[in-house]
């Protein structure tokens, strides 16, 4: 496990070099981005200098990331506010959606995708096959427009743009449903193929066959026997998939305007906002690792052979 | 079991099982296969049946048609099975259920897979008597618990709650037949139930039924395709071929004169203790078995059979009485009663055997570095290997043969002592050898489905071996040493078109050693070559070795847990346990007394079809100790029959040498574990 964090550590950091390198190099001075077309030459070479865009590269990259550590994430260009609490405002806004997605559609995806595998080469199986497949392959931006257009503009059940939702739940819907359609589409996707083929191959294995064979239920036989082993690749696969939706959620944030991490960080890079874009995107770094390692650590406990060897 | 004998059987003589004209079929492509024809036998009640036969002949088919779990592409056209009486093909699921794991049971192959690797092998045994006897959690884990004693699991409270994983193979398999027979059933199907296990866990096992044969008076259905298993466990027995029962009869009179001529070639074609190349050749049968579905209007042996007539090709034989409770399906049976000329005895004379060494080991020893842990997988190994001559290294799992056999070729490096060459010694991994010492050290694999390339032709594969190993460069040139080597290991030239996934596995293994043979190699490293091949196919496999090592001159350094191909096969035998070399000497010594008592115990668990039975049996307590931590002093003090004490648990015991060229390592004296080993096992057999 420490070999696991060490790594992860290790890929965070060539993440932060890489993003700050990216940054750096993105086409455009910030002065100008910040001022408009119309400021002349020395305004905007006097305001990378306050904000300190002329210093060395090295430098800059040593101040950035120290000051990333230390929690000084300096302030928006654009929004004249504290990166940090910004950034992780918007990112819990974020959870909230991604949140709202995957718990209404994880255990629908999973009971599909055990279906499908119990009726294995059957007429529903190959449909929940096209549909998932098909849902995977349609970009969020296509769904998202299409769902948007749809349900709120022609049949005006839902609002054009979303908030933050309060504390009524019929709220949560009102707000969440429409931009968390596309994400649960191509969730549903991957967690229903994926727990498709891991109950697959625990029925065909050789201690379904034993368990059968020694006279249990059917319904003993999937529950004890074939659901304890195929659920095991699936819910790494929701681990990463919710690492997905971090970053998944850019597209339907902007489309949907919700103030989340997605919407920051595709503002922030339009308007040449580094030090939210830098941070914005390291954090989310920071997070997919995080549920990366979270969804090992389940895998590895509900896992005897792993748990013991380890 | 207290459970109290209420009315399990029909009448007094109720038959457990009966099988009527089975016929069983698969759907493949689009076609429909009959794989089981017209199938008909029985089983009394507390009587073992035998249904022998290579892979592909249906065995499995009729094990899972009993227990009805025909996956879904297969279909049953014809035929009953009665199960006491009631017909099992018009059960519903409901009363199969009540039967499975109930009344009949199973136990199969591979226990590893057959466990679920996720609950407790406590739960996996209670989970029976909760569905079949009602009983409560606490209940019914101290039955299983119960029941893991009497399948004689060491310890059972701790290993309940462990998971198959952490069992060995020998545990995992008692833990299945703690499972099947939780329920004293009526029936139990055992399908190859030690096929994959080491020699002396086998051994174990087979004892272990015997032993709850006699509790429990189940009837048993034993699949096997080892001949020698079931003329040991069985009364009867049937032989299938393609799906036909060809004949049946009383275990010990058909092994001892079998009257079929399939069962007559399944016979020769497995190497004897008693057999060695200088005067046998082994009789392989000729052909392969027909594809499935194929229809054939005379005898389905016909193309292969040695005594085949007209007749027989164009007329189907029924099953024909052929003595007492037998039966053959054959014409000609009664020739074979006849007593026939042994063998083609006298027939080989195999290459002769220089002083000059090919290879020589001393003091090899390999370390794995398993996650900080250190394992001796190879200690202290000295031995050598003449031109010409074949050494056999036999030896149970994690004794250190394979390894043994990768750091001769390289394929692990960083092992410690000397290896040479064909006079000069040899760097830690292959690709830091010479080529030219890569190209005369060749090696031959145990599993030829991954060790060919799939993607090649079979001419893909040798062209490039030939380039590589023998340097040939011109196209017409490399054509022509391709069909040599072909034509050396009996591959047709239209196989040379093909890619591996279209050959059987004894063709597959053919191209294998024409690869290895390709840079006209001076010894080859063959690891168990032909374990995974039918007795038929491992014959001819074995003839062509020999063949190749006359005309060639090769060396080979031959791995084999089967004791029966060592011995025909080698010249010299050496014998490891837990990575250590603890006999050597010539093949016709070491199999004799005295030797190690670990060789004695392995020969002993050998079951042989025709050794006169009577001589008790040595059997190993336990498992094999794991080579992370080896037992002190002797190594195999923990699980030797004939240990003196504490001088075999303290000190590590010196080579004795008996005659020349025959040294074990042992504390015992040769005179004196000569007269030991003849007049016996040391504690009667095992209880």
């Amino acid at each position: 496990m420490l070999k696991r964090l060490g790594l992860a550590l290790i890929t965070l950091f060539l993440v932060s070099v890489i993003l700050f390198a990216i940054a750096q190099v993105m086409p455009g001075d910030v002065g100008r981005a910040i001022l408009g077309p119309y400021a002349s030459e020395r305004q905007v070479e006097a305001l990378d200098h306050n904000l300190g865009v002329d210093r060395p590269l090295l430098v800059r990259y040593w101040n950035w990331a120290g000051g990333f550590v230390s929690g000084r994430w300096g302030k928006s260009y654009l929004m004249d506010e504290p990166v940090l609490p910004l950034v992780t405002r918007r990112l819990l806004n974020s959870l909230i959606l991604g949140g709202f997605a995957l718990v209404l559609i994880a255990p629908f995806s999973i009971a599909i995708g055990v279906l499908a595998a119990l009726k294995e080469g059957g007429w529903f199986d190959r449909s929940t096959a096209v549909v998932g497949l098909s849902l995977i392959a349609l970009p969020e931006f296509a769904s998202g427009i299409a769902v948007l257009v749809i349900f709120a503009v022609v049949l005006g059940w839902l609002p054009v743009s979303s908030h933050v939702p309060g504390a009524d739940p019929i709220d949560w819907f009102r707000q969440l449903l429409l931009p968390s359609i596309p994400l649960m589409f191509v969730l549903f996707g991957y967690i229903s193929r994926m727990a498709r083929a891991g109950t697959v191959e625990a029925l065909h294995a050789n201690y379904t066959r034993t368990a059968i064979l020694k006279g249990l239920p059917r319904r003993v036989v999937i529950w004890s026997h074939v659901l304890r082993n195929s659920l095991l690749p699936t819910i790494t696969v929701i681990g990463v998939q919710t690492g997905y939706l971090v970053g998944g959620l850019v597209v339907t944030e902007t489309i949907f305007s919700y103030p989340g991490i997605g919407k920051l960080v595709f503002d922030s890079a339009i308007g040449h906002d580094l030090p939210v874009l830098q941070s914005a995107v390291l954090l989310i770094a920071i997070l997919y690792m995080l549920l990366m390692l979270i969804s090992d650590i389940i895998y590895t406990l509900l896992n005897p052979r792993i748990r013991l060897s380890a | 079991m207290s459970r109290p004998a209420i009315a399990r059987r029909a009448g007094p003589s109720a038959r457990t099982l009966e099988i009527e004209e089975l016929t069983v079929g698969y759907h493949r492509r689009r076609q429909w296969s009959v794989v089981i024809s017209g199938l008909s036998l029985r089983l009394e009640q507390g009587e073992a049946y035998g249904l022998v036969g290579e892979s592909g002949c249906g065995k499995s088919t009729v094990a899972m048609a009993v227990m009805r779990y025909l996956p879904p592409n297969a279909g049953i056209t014809t035929g009953r099975i009665l199960f006491q009486g009631q017909d099992l093909l018009r059960a519903n699921a409901a009363h199969l259920e009540e039967l499975r794991g109930n009344r009949m049971a199973m136990v199969y192959q591979d226990p590893g897979t057959a466990l679920n690797p996720s609950l407790t092998v406590g739960r996996q045994v209670a989970e029976v008597y909760r569905r079949h006897r009602g009983m409560g959690r606490a209940e019914a884990r101290d039955a299983a618990q119960a029941m893991l004693a009497t399948v004689q699991i060491a310890d059972p409270l701790r290993i309940m709650d462990r998971y198959p994983h952490e069992l060995s193979g020998g545990q995992q398999q008692r833990i299945m037949f703690a499972m099947a027979l939780a329920t004293d059933p009526d029936l139990l199907v055992l399908d190859e139930p030690t096929t994959g296990l080491d020699a002396t866990v086998e051994a174990e096992v087979l004892d272990l039924v015997e032993r709850l044969r006699r509790k429990f008076g189940a009837s048993i259905l034993f699949i096997s395709h080892n001949l020698g298993i079931v003329s040991r466990m069985c009364e009867r027995v049937g032989v299938l071929y393609a799906g036909h029962l060809v004949e049946e009869g009383p275990a010990g009179e058909l092994f001892r004169a079998p009257r079929h001529p399939y069962t007559f070639g399944l016979m020769r074609c497995v190497p004897r203790l008693d057999m060695h190349k200088r005067r046998h050749r082994l009789e392989p049968i000729p052909g392969t078995l027909p594809a499935a579905g194929e229809t054939m209007a005379g005898c389905v042996f016909a193309p292969r059979c040695a005594i085949v007539r007209e007749r027989c090709r164009v007329e189907a034989p029924t099953l024909l009485v052929a003595g007492r409770d037998r039966t053959s399906r054959c014409f000609y049976h009664e020739e074979l009663a006849r007593p026939a000329a042994p063998g083609a005895e006298g027939a080989a004379a195999a290459g002769t055997v220089s002083q000059a060494e090919v290879l020589s080991l001393q003091h090899l020893t390999k370390i794995y570095d398993a996650r900080g842990v250190k394992v001796t997988a190879v200690k202290d190994a000295s031995l050598a290997v003449r031109r010409g001559e074949v050494v056999g290294i036999v030896g149970e799992s994690g004794s250190g043969k394979t390894t043994l056999a990768k750091c001769v070729v390289g394929l692990v490096g960083q092992w410690a002592g000397r290896i040479a060459f064909d006079g000069s010694e040899l760097a830690g991994r292959a690709e830091q050898r010479d080529a030219n010492l890569r190209q005369r050290l060749q090696m031959v694999f145990q599993n030829p489905d991954n060790a060919l390339n799939p993607s090649h032709t079979v001419k893909g594969i040798l062209s490039r071996s030939v380039r590589l190993l023998a340097g040939r460069k011109s196209a017409p040139e490399i054509e022509a040493r391709v069909r040599e080597l072909a034509a050396a290991v009996r591959l047709a030239p239209r196989h040379l078109e093909l890619r591996p996934a279209a050959l059987s596995g004894g063709l597959k293994q053919r191209v294998a050693l024409a690869r290895a043979f390709a840079g006209a190699p001076r010894l080859v490293v063959c690891d168990e070559p032909t374990s995974a091949l039918d007795v038929s196919v491992q014959a001819a496999i074995l003839n062509l070795l020999v063949e190749l090592q006359e005309t060639r001159q090769v060396a080979y350094v031959f791995i084999s847990h089967d004791l029966g191909v060592v011995r025909y096969l080698a010249d010299r035998i050496a014998v490891m346990y837990l990575g250590q070399i603890i006999e050597m000497g010539p093949a016709d010594v070491t199999f004799r007394p005295p030797h190690h008592p670990y060789t004695e115990a392995l020969l002993s668990a050998v079951p042989d079809f025709n050794r006169a039975e009577g001589r008790g049996r040595i059997r190993l307590q336990g498992d094999i100790p794991s080579p992370s931590n080896p037992p002190t002093g002797c190594r195999f003090h923990t699980r030797c029959p004939r240990m003196l004490g504490s001088l075999c648990r303290d000190e590590e015991p010196p080579w004795q040498q008996d005659g020349t060229s025959h040294l074990y390592r042992c504390h015992i004296q040769p005179a004196e574990l000569r007269e030991a080993q003849l007049a016996g096992p040391p504690r009667a057999g095992s209880s």
